[in-house]
């Protein structure tokens, strides 16, 4: 059983010589909270499981060619969706067996991946650059501009997510992947700028960016080369977890219909059309399932990695 | 402790004009008519819709319709009117509220008990097989989106083992409501978990707990009181804004099972683009979220004495 609390202790031996070359680089200076994190890293099985996953997931996404040589989109009607799944026939279109157009349910599978995949991705890159950016500013600058900016931040948490993203949606004849990652990102950012606000105002009272002051640092080069290289940790977990919630609320959406829509192959819509044929055909709606939740957990493991080797807390 | 009350209030206006400004905006910057709608395929005369508009006040500029809409929330607590039926929006909220509420109380409680309880269970022995356990099992949890682990539940304890009944009736007695509560409270329950679980092994190395064995008071005691008291402030921030999205929530939950509450009502009313009726609930939604958050503020004097309100 892969044990995240137990892995603390295992730092001490960051002193031994360090072989990877990317660790070498990040951690300049032998012990950094990088090159610590990174040591902690490769030996927690949460990461290296959900890192194989990632990287598995992410070729299917940019590949999904190489998997199944089937169309996701073109059905068949001499496949009957009643007909078993051939679990046998690894890789085959009837190994997941077909829906009720005759569809076969693996190569939507594999080519669902990539919506979820671009949909969290891009959601996560966004909601990070605003978000960072508000918290930064408002962490900073406090007095008025924190006013302002919190504020505005608290109106956005007020709403409800999942009901504010159905809102904007709706305002959208055609849903596309771009209309969905705004409608998430819309209102996801508050938490990260919450978190960045917080680590900002801690930083700032730090004696290395009153000398960076005294030396004469602009504004700009304060907040971006002392402040964030040191609030960037906190914020890489949120986001890191967040992602795997984005693509998990993209296929929520797309199950209530109102997120994607076809042609675009999604999880959430395979899994709300197997829906009504849950009692004679299951197998239209768990392998989607399947596939919906391994992806959601891995990026959520990586995330719960990624806090414990960064935490110090835990160390 | 009364001024502290009262400057928060003062403090949540700003905020509660902000969002529900924001949501007026949202829904009225949806396409389509309503007015239209009411007439269906065939339509009526330009001069009826106009009319019809007048009447319900949709030909206003929206900062003025805003206005008035506020104004009859805060004189008469009136929420406007449901266009498709006329009914006022508060006879409709009646209509779905009860059994959201049960619905989201049950949920709530299964979080407060199971979700502190597991992370009890795993903070205290951190580090062996029943943390272990718990931690894999919030894991999976989390990770399983809400409308599949409805799925799961509603096939197996449904249509396999046939315990509970597929949907919900219309009664919607507690018993029927159990299973829907459990899917629903389900996520959340598993966050509470963790952090209880968290801030539990953490605080379980502090130096008053150190102090608290050393005076040789009874286990009970000092799990109970000394480290429940300390641990629970991230618990209860947590729970306190969570009342709220376990409403919102209840769009998928209250699908899946067929129960008719408000999440039915949501979604209707933003497939219909029923403006008015949005509003209204998402309205009432702001101000639960904005209410227990002035609870869980008030909850913090009680477990810490350090915070105090003058």
């Amino acid at each position: 059983m892969p044990d995240v609390t137990k892995t603390a202790p295992e730092v001490e031996d960051a002193k031994a010589p360090i072989a990877d070359p990317s660790a070498v680089v990040k951690a300049e200076k032998a012990r950094s909270l990088w090159g610590d994190a990174w040591q902690d890293l490769r030996r927690n099985w949460y990461f290296i499981i959900s890192a194989a996953l990632i990287v598995l997931l992410l070729v299917i996404a940019a590949f999904p060619g190489l998997f199944t040589s089937a169309s996701p989109t073109t059905g068949d009607l001499v496949h009957h969706f009643l007909g078993k799944p051939e679990l046998s026939k690894i890789g085959s279109p009837e190994w997941f067996g077909y829906d009720g157009q005759g569809r076969s349910v693996y190569a939507r599978v594999i080519h669902g991946t990539r919506a979820s995949v671009i949909v969290g991705v891009s959601v996560t890159l966004v909601v990070t650059l605003f978000g960072g950016l508000i918290g930064m500013l408002a962490g900073y600058f406090g007095g008025w501009v924190d006013a302002v900016l919190s504020g505005f931040t608290n109106i956005f948490l007020g709403l409800p997510f999942l009901l504010g993203a159905m809102v904007v949606l709706q305002a959208f004849t055609e849903r596309t992947i771009l209309v969905v990652i705004f409608a998430l990102a819309f209102l996801g950012w508050t938490q990260i700028a919450r978190v960045m606000r917080g680590a900002v105002i801690t930083v700032k009272q730090a004696d290395f960016v009153q000398a960076a002051r005294a030396l004469g640092a602009g504004t700009s080069r304060i907040l971006f080369r002392h402040i964030l290289p040191n609030v960037l940790a906190p914020v890489i977990v949120v986001a890191t977890i967040s992602l795997g919630v984005y693509i998990s609320a993209e296929a929520t959406l797309s199950y209530l219909g109102l997120g994607l829509a076809s042609p675009t192959v999604s999880w959430g819509m395979d899994i709300s059309g197997g829906s009504s044929q849950i009692r004679v055909a299951q197998h239209i709606l768990i392998y989607p399932s399947i596939m919906l939740s391994i992806t959601v957990l891995a990026f959520i493991m990586l995330g719960e990695a990624v806090r414990n080797a960064l935490d110090p807390k835990t160390r | 402790m009364g001024r502290y009350v009262a400057r928060r209030l003062l403090q949540m206006i700003p905020v509660f004009i902000g969002t529900t400004l924001l949501i007026f905006l949202m829904v009225y910057t949806l396409p389509g008519d309503p007015v239209r709608g009411l007439f269906g395929d065939k339509g009526a005369d330009p001069a009826t819709l106009e009319a019809m508009r007048h009447k319900l006040g949709l030909d206003q500029p929206i900062l003025v319709q805003y206005w008035e809409y506020m104004k009859g929330i805060v004189l008469h607590f009136d929420f406007g009117t449901q266009i498709a039926s006329g009914r006022p929006v508060t006879d409709v909220l009646g209509d779905a509220f009860p059994v959201t509420l049960r619905l989201a109380g049950m949920a709530f409680v299964l979080e407060i008990v199971l979700g502190i309880g597991l992370g009890m269970a795993a903070g205290l022995r951190a580090g062996r097989l029943t943390d272990n356990v718990v931690l894999v099992f919030t894991l999976l949890i989390i990770s399983i989106p809400v409308f599949v682990l409805g799925f799961i539940v509603k096939s197996v304890f449904a249509f396999q083992l046939d315990w509970i009944a597929p949907n919900v009736s219309n009664d919607a007695t507690w018993g029927e409501l159990i299973a829907p509560a459990v899917v629903l409270g389900s996520l959340s329950l598993a966050y509470v978990a963790r952090l209880t679980r968290t801030t539990m092994a953490e605080n379980l190395r502090s130096d008053y707990m150190r102090t608290a064995v050393a005076k040789g008071l009874p286990k009970r005691r000092i799990v109970g009181v000394h480290l429940m008291r300390n641990s629970l402030i991230p618990v209860v921030t947590f729970l306190g804004t969570d009342l709220g999205a376990l409403m919102g929530g209840a769009v998928v939950t209250e699908g899946l099972f067929n129960v008719k509450g408000i999440g039915g009502t949501i979604f209707e009313s933003i497939v219909r683009r029923e403006g008015t009726t949005l509003v209204g609930l998402v309205t009432i939604l702001v101000l639960v979220y904005l209410f227990m958050s002035l609870i869980v503020d008030l909850l913090y004097a009680v477990l810490d004495p350090r915070i105090r309100y003058a």
